[in-house]
């Protein structure tokens, strides 16, 4: 995987900065659970069209830190600002409308449902269901069903996981999983997508299909992504720009090379992960 | 037998999504439909019918509580409040207003409604045994209600009596006649039912019951949609309250108490959580079953005495409601170790095996 995604991501595609302002803006944003500081005074501005990683060790902070980002919880101090919108205090059900679509670390499909359902929930927010047009079904829910299903089937196709559209999710591989999941944070259409650890557990072969599905989210779909990943190589490799947090706090920000550099890093972190690399 | 996809191909996303996707699927449920409302009036006797209506209006009601429990994941162990909630305010619209009962059957449900999602409100904040005893208080407090204000309960009895369902002139006072008021009702709540859990309404209950963080986080509004589950099952189980009501010619609050939710939730759970025709399986099961003891226990009494005329055994003819009641938790206990999954996965599993018959390898 290494040269080829190197030669795309080096080239990358930081484009679209036409206003200036950054895509996504944390500003000073602390988190504490009971006496843990979990989060403080942290800042990250993400550029629209960047490949963000977010590295550092466990307890670092980085999922709290996406949590916050896609309102799973509120912040204790400070704020974010998504494409120019306060997003602060949205409701956490209206994270998704705003544009945000994010997996989670411990994949958190819809167990009892098929691949296809999971993803036709993807697209919940862009959809009104009524009561009565629901339960009559035949008719206008009906038609707007076979619209969503379209949509959903162009990124089942995307995603190659058309052998499996109609599987329960809980008779699926975690590689195919994590795909899946992937897809269903796409159906909501976001802007922006945050993915937590989304190689987490997979072989090579997996982890180099997963890259390939990043990137081209990336370009041809014209997604920002902020990741949060643990092997260093696919880190280096895909992002433009990381961020690196230890005990809540950020230590370092720059490209992959700047970071690697970076005694702080190398202290807390990629001193081990560095020389595997290396190797 | 009826989900055999072998050669059947879509074109179509919408015939992909059909209700009934497979042509022999759809036959059979013409079948069935055939079987319940014309082969089965024309044989069965008043006894049948009996049972029959009790099956129906007990489904009904069981329908709207595995949407809640099955679908959602919410538990309600107050469903015996809601139903009385729709008997009563059925009852009322019926003997105060004059109103028919085809307004009264839509009246009482959305009482139930209103009611069911007051007491959903905790949901929004316990879960699981919380919500049990959370819901269980509103099984008393209804109860409590239905008892002590007169304006509902018609005085000292708490019994207000229902006149026959009636179209215009015709009224429905023959077993036969109420089995198909029942019958059409139940169909119209299973075919409703079925709708609503493939549409995004039911896929949002299902990934509150899964997953209800990553749920709202992708889009779906957790203090609307619980909500709309109670409101949809109360409905439904206010439904069946004016059904019962109807049907026995009184609602009365003792018939609804917290037994009537055990049942209800034990229809469910042996039926098979989190499908529709395991709610009709279930309402079946614990309706027919401590008939079908009763008959046999007494059959095996009349035996007994018939063979040993001499023998002193009143005492054990005495015993013999326990040993109804036994019997019937017995066999409970025992068909869901055989199948956890209740009766629905058993007919599943038969359906699996002739799927691909007779090459299942």
């Amino acid at each position: 995987m290494n040269d080829r995604t190197r030669g795309r991501a080096g080239g990358g595609c930081m484009t679209d900065q036409a206003d200036g302002r950054p895509f996504l803006k944390v500003e000073g944003v602390s988190k504490s659970f009971g006496g843990v500081r979990a989060l403080s005074e942290i800042e990250l501005e993400v550029n629209r069209g960047e490949i963000r990683a977010i590295i550092g060790p466990n307890g670092a902070g980085k999922t709290t830190l996406i949590n916050l980002i896609s309102r799973v919880y509120p912040p204790d101090r400070g704020r974010i600002t998504f494409a120019g919108r306060d997003i602060t205090r949205v409701p956490t059900h209206r994270i998704a409308s705003v544009g945000i679509g994010r997996t989670f670390q411990n994949v958190a499909l819809f167990r009892g449902m098929t691949v296809l359902d999971n993803l036709m929930l993807g697209r919940h927010p862009l959809m009104r269901p009524g009561i009565f047009s629901s339960g009559i079904y035949w008719g206008l829910a009906q038609k707007k069903e076979v619209e969503h299903r379209a949509r959903v089937e162009w990124i089942i196709d995307f995603l190659e996981i058309t052998h499996i559209r109609k599987t329960l999710v809980a008779a699926l591989p975690l590689g195919l999983q994590k795909r899946v999941e992937l897809g269903r944070a796409l159906a909501g259409e976001p802007t922006l997508l945050l993915l937590d650890e989304p190689m987490a557990g997979m072989n090579v072969e997996e982890k180099e299909d997963m890259v390939r599905f990043i990137f081209d989210i990336n370009e041809e779909l014209d997604k920002t992504i902020v990741l949060i990943e643990h092997d260093m190589g696919v880190v280096m490799d895909i992002s433009q720009r990381v961020s690196a947090l230890d005990f809540g706090v950020k230590i370092a920000e720059g490209t992959p090379d700047e970071v690697r550099a970076n005694p702080a890093v190398i202290e807390a972190y990629l001193g081990t992960a560095a020389q595997q690399a290396s190797r | 037998m009826v989900n055999r996809e072998c050669g059947v191909f879509f074109s179509t996303y919408a015939a992909d999504m059909r209700l009934f996707p497979l042509p022999l699927t759809r036959w059979t449920m013409v079948g069935i439909a055939g079987l319940g409302f014309v082969v089965f009036p024309l044989v069965a006797s008043d006894y049948f019918l009996n049972i029959a209506n009790l099956v129906c209006i007990a489904a009904v009601g069981a329908i709207g509580l595995n949407l809640l429990v099955g679908y959602t994941g919410q538990i309600s162990v107050g469903h015996g409040a809601f139903i009385a909630a729709g008997a009563y305010a059925g009852a009322l619209v019926v003997t105060r207003a004059g109103l028919p009962f085809w307004i009264a059957l839509p009246f009482g449900g959305l009482m139930a409604a209103v009611v069911g999602a007051f007491f959903g409100i905790p949901s929004l904040r316990i879960k699981g045994l919380y919500l049990a005893i959370a819901t269980l208080a509103a099984q008393f407090i209804i109860e409590w209600l239905i008892i002590h204000i007169e304006w509902i309960s018609g005085g000292a009895e708490s019994t207000v009596t229902v006149p026959k369902a009636a179209i215009g002139p015709w009224v429905l006072d023959t077993l036969l006649e109420q089995y198909f008021l029942n019958l059409i009702v139940l169909s119209l709540a299973i075919v409703f039912a079925m709708n609503l859990v493939r549409s995004p309404i039911g896929r949002a209950f299902i990934a509150i019951r899964d997953r209800d963080v990553a749920a709202e986080v992708i889009g779906v509004n957790l203090f609307r949609y619980k909500l709309l589950a109670f409101a949809v099952s109360s409905f439904y189980a206010g439904v069946t309250g004016i059904l019962y009501a109807l049907y026995l010619g009184a609602a009365n609050y003792e018939q609804f108490d917290i037994a009537t939710s055990i049942d209800f939730l034990a229809m469910i759970i042996i039926g098979g959580l989190g499908s529709i025709l395991g709610s009709v399986f279930g309402a079946f099961f614990i309706t027919v079953l401590p008939m079908a003891l009763r008959v046999a226990v007494d059959g095996a009494v009349t035996a007994a005495l018939f063979l040993f005329p001499a023998a002193n055994i009143s005492h054990v003819v005495q015993s013999m409601t326990a040993v109804k009641l036994i019997l019937f938790g017995g066999l409970i206990i025992v068909f869901l170790i055989v199948e956890p999954e209740g009766l629905n996965k058993l007919w599943r599993n038969i359906k699996d095996y002739f799927r691909v018959w007779p090459y299942s390898y």
